[in-house]
């Protein structure tokens, strides 16, 4: 077949989503005046700033100007939605038979919720975020879009904050230990635009373990999702946050992320990315308070012509802070990753350590990965170190594993899910770990398209 | 009848530049021989040559093994038929169990006899590996660590043997499993492999020192230069080597002694 190659016009668009839908959407909804009136000023912030281009450097690497619009656009959101669309395997219980609670949207709309009696007694909220604002008022208001992410971060962040469609709500009072896992799905089936929002505030002394999946139907047509996520780990706080992303290959995927942590507190932030046909997800830790440990590990495996982009900053404002960083990619067939991370130690914050480390493992000639690592140091007396790699799969560890009987294809799956491992493990689910593993062998196997992406 | 491995005229390059110049051998299940020769000789592109590296271009002869002509298989087709290489140099390869790693090796053998088969438990998988181990004098522990991932030298040429004693094949081919180790990992090496000999396990042991060869015993030493084997004997014939080096042999057969 003959083909004709052009020039593409790159040109940035704006998604059709007015104004007005929004403002209608929030009047039916019942929306206290205070949410409407932040969303109108984060609209005004969105409507402000120009949608990001290749000349913007965050955005170098990302060309989504391919992105069809007039159907990844349209907001849809379920007049009834059905837990039961959501694969069985994806709301099974985390550890064994039991989990604290489970929370799933279908197609933007609250399908299904459930929380352990005995968190709810010890003051554990775990719900949606429109029934949080009615509900609690005072909670969300302090937290939702001031301390984290903020509408001015980005063209994406005042879109989500202006036009948030579903969102998670999570609050853990002071001392309390959530000791089963919460567990919550977005899963949009429609094709069109979801702008889903995640809030965990963790109050002093408070700990939890939490699973985010965003998951979809492969299908033709593109989609969009704009999200954003906030996590707040109060004083000795505790908090260990799993999020993967398993979205058909015809999702685009636009992310914020941001954790605060505070005096000793934790974060344990893994994330898991092996959908989409674009993800580009900026991800911050920042260490407000002296002690504060936080740790982001990523593992990423894309084939076909995905595009897996993460931005990521880890920020030291005060003393004896740790932040670590761990990112692991493999590419398939014509996929890419991008990396992009910095460690920033702030003036004063001394006795800092910080790292990062980010690996790509090639699997085909035409796979490609940028890996950017970076460091701006305001402080004198602090460690931080990185490391970036970009290796391939070489023929001599599938030679060597042959020889012991095991099938190339064999060879190649023990490879990659050992080169995993290391971030895989720390995912506190055996059961996701397996799940993991399977969609990493259909990947090896090159099963994508025929699987659910699940 | 024990197994046999024929080599016959084999002629091996790597880029386009000839290393093995036709070599003619025949091991057979139960017998241990040596291979020695100067560095460069063509030992070590022997053994990866017989496991199917894929770096090793075959330009002519054949290898037949049980009837097979092993040169048209794959590297984990030969392996499963009973050939076994101990690597000099294994690679390490993070996030993999020695115990995974040799677990998928034994079930790979099973899939291939009969595609339904379920694979080995994993207590009897435990069983098995212990008592391996055990013959072998290595700590348990290791069935738990990351393949040859932070192993001392020693302690890799062990984990070849422990993998050579778990697969059981036919044929172990030893490629300079003495290298790199002090004399008490050499004989911890050497008695492991020992323990293996018998009429089940056919041995190609490739050395450049006869300490090996002091501790297994060999019936046939054959020694290998410029791609070639060029004499083949006895066990005295490893001593003119320990005694006289390779010089006279340059010399008897015309050749020059290269540096590799």
């Amino acid at each position: 077949m003959a083909t004709v190659r052009q020039r593409r016009k790159r040109e940035f668009v704006e998604p059709p989503i007015h104004w007005e839908q929004i403002l209608e959407r929030a009047q039916a909804n019942n929306e206290p005046q205070w949410l409407i009136t932040m969303r109108q000023q984060a609209w005004e912030q969105y409507k402000s700033m120009p949608m990001p281009t290749l000349r913007d450097e965050s955005w170098r690497r990302t060309d989504y100007s391919h992105i069809n619009w007039d159907t990844a656009g349209t907001v849809t959101v379920a007049d009834s939605p059905e837990v039961e669309r959501i694969p069985a395997a994806n709301r099974a219980p985390l550890i064994g038979e039991e989990q604290g609670g489970l929370l799933a949207w279908v197609d933007n709309a609250l399908a299904y919720q459930e929380l352990n009696e005995r968190l709810e007694q010890q003051g554990v909220i775990f719900t949606d975020l429109a029934t949080a604002c009615h509900e609690y008022p005072d909670l969300v208001q302090k937290h939702l879009f001031t301390r984290a992410v903020r509408p001015e971060e980005g063209k994406f962040a005042a879109l989500n904050a202006a036009g948030w469609t579903h969102g998670l709500f999570v609050y853990v009072p002071k001392n309390t230990l959530v000791d089963l896992p919460l567990h919550s799905i977005f899963y949009n089936e429609a094709v069109g635009a979801s702008l889903g929002h995640v809030l965990i505030i963790l109050d002093r002394g408070a700990e939890a373990t939490i699973l985010q999946e965003y998951l979809s139907p492969e299908g033709e047509e593109h989609s969009s999702f704009v999200g954003a996520t906030e996590l707040i780990v109060g004083p000795n706080a505790n908090l260990r946050y799993v999020s993967l992303q398993a979205w058909g290959h015809n999702m685009y995927e636009f992310n914020h992320g941001r954790g605060h942590v505070d005096r000793d507190g934790q974060l344990d932030w893994v994330v898991g990315s092996m959908g989409s046909k674009l993800t580009k997800s900026f991800m911050q830790i920042s260490l407000d308070g002296q002690g504060a440990w936080g740790r982001m590990s990523g593992m990423f495996f894309a084939d076909g012509q995905q595009l897996l982009d993460h931005d990521t900053l880890q920020i030291h404002h005060s003393p004896h802070t740790t932040s670590d960083l761990l990112f692991k990619a493999a590419l398939k067939d014509e996929a890419r990753s991008v990396w992009r991370g910095m460690i920033r130690v702030m003036p004063g914050a001394q006795k800092t350590d910080g790292f990062q480390a980010n690996n790509n493992m090639l699997m085909s000639r035409t796979a490609r990965a940028d890996s950017i690592p970076g460091l701006e140091i305001e402080a004198d007396d602090v460690r931080c170190t990185h490391a970036a790699t970009v290796g391939k799969m070489e023929e001599e560890y599938i030679f060597y594993l042959m020889t012991r009987g095991v099938p190339r294809i064999e060879a190649e799956r023990l490879f990659i899910n050992g080169y995993f491992w290391d971030v895989l493990e720390r995912i506190p689910f055996e059961d996701v770990q397996t799940r993991l593993l399977a969609d990493v062998d259909r990947k090896i196997l090159g099963l994508h398209n025929v699987s659910s992406g699940l | 009848m024990g197994a046999t491995l024929e080599i016959r005229n084999l002629h091996v390059s790597i880029d386009g530049a000839p290393i093995l110049k036709g070599v003619d051998l025949v091991l057979k299940q139960g017998e241990t021989h040596a291979l020695m020769g100067p560095n460069g000789s063509g030992k070590s592109t022997l053994a990866y040559a017989l496991m199917g590296h894929p770096s090793y271009q075959v330009d002519a002869g054949q290898v037949i093994f049980n009837g097979a002509d092993v040169l048209e298989l794959e590297p984990d087709e030969r392996s499963r038929m009973g050939i076994f290489l101990a690597f000099q140099y294994p690679v390490s390869v993070p996030g993999v169990t020695v115990a995974n790693f040799l677990r998928s090796g034994i079930n790979a053998r099973r899939k291939a006899e009969n595609p339904d088969d379920p694979g080995i438990s994993i207590p009897e998988f435990r069983r098995l590996l212990k008592q391996k181990m055990d013959l072998l004098g290595i700590d348990h522990k290791f069935a738990g660590r990351y393949l040859n991932e932070g192993f001392s030298g020693g302690e890799k040429k062990r984990n070849e043997v422990l993998q050579l004693a778990t697969l059981e094949p036919l044929i172990g081919i030893l490629d300079e499993t003495d290298s790199g180790l002090d004399i008490d990992a050499l004989r911890i090496v050497a008695e492991g492999v020992n323990k293996l000999k018998g009429p089940g396990l056919g041995i190609l042991v490739i050395t450049h020192y006869k300490r090996m060869l002091e501790y297994l015993q060999p019936e046939y030493v054959h020694l290998m230069m410029d791609g070639r084997i060029v004499e083949s004997g006895g066990p005295e014939l490893a001593q003119t080597v320990e005694d006289h080096g390779y010089a006279p042999f340059f010399e008897k057969f015309g050749l020059e002694a290269t540096e590799e």
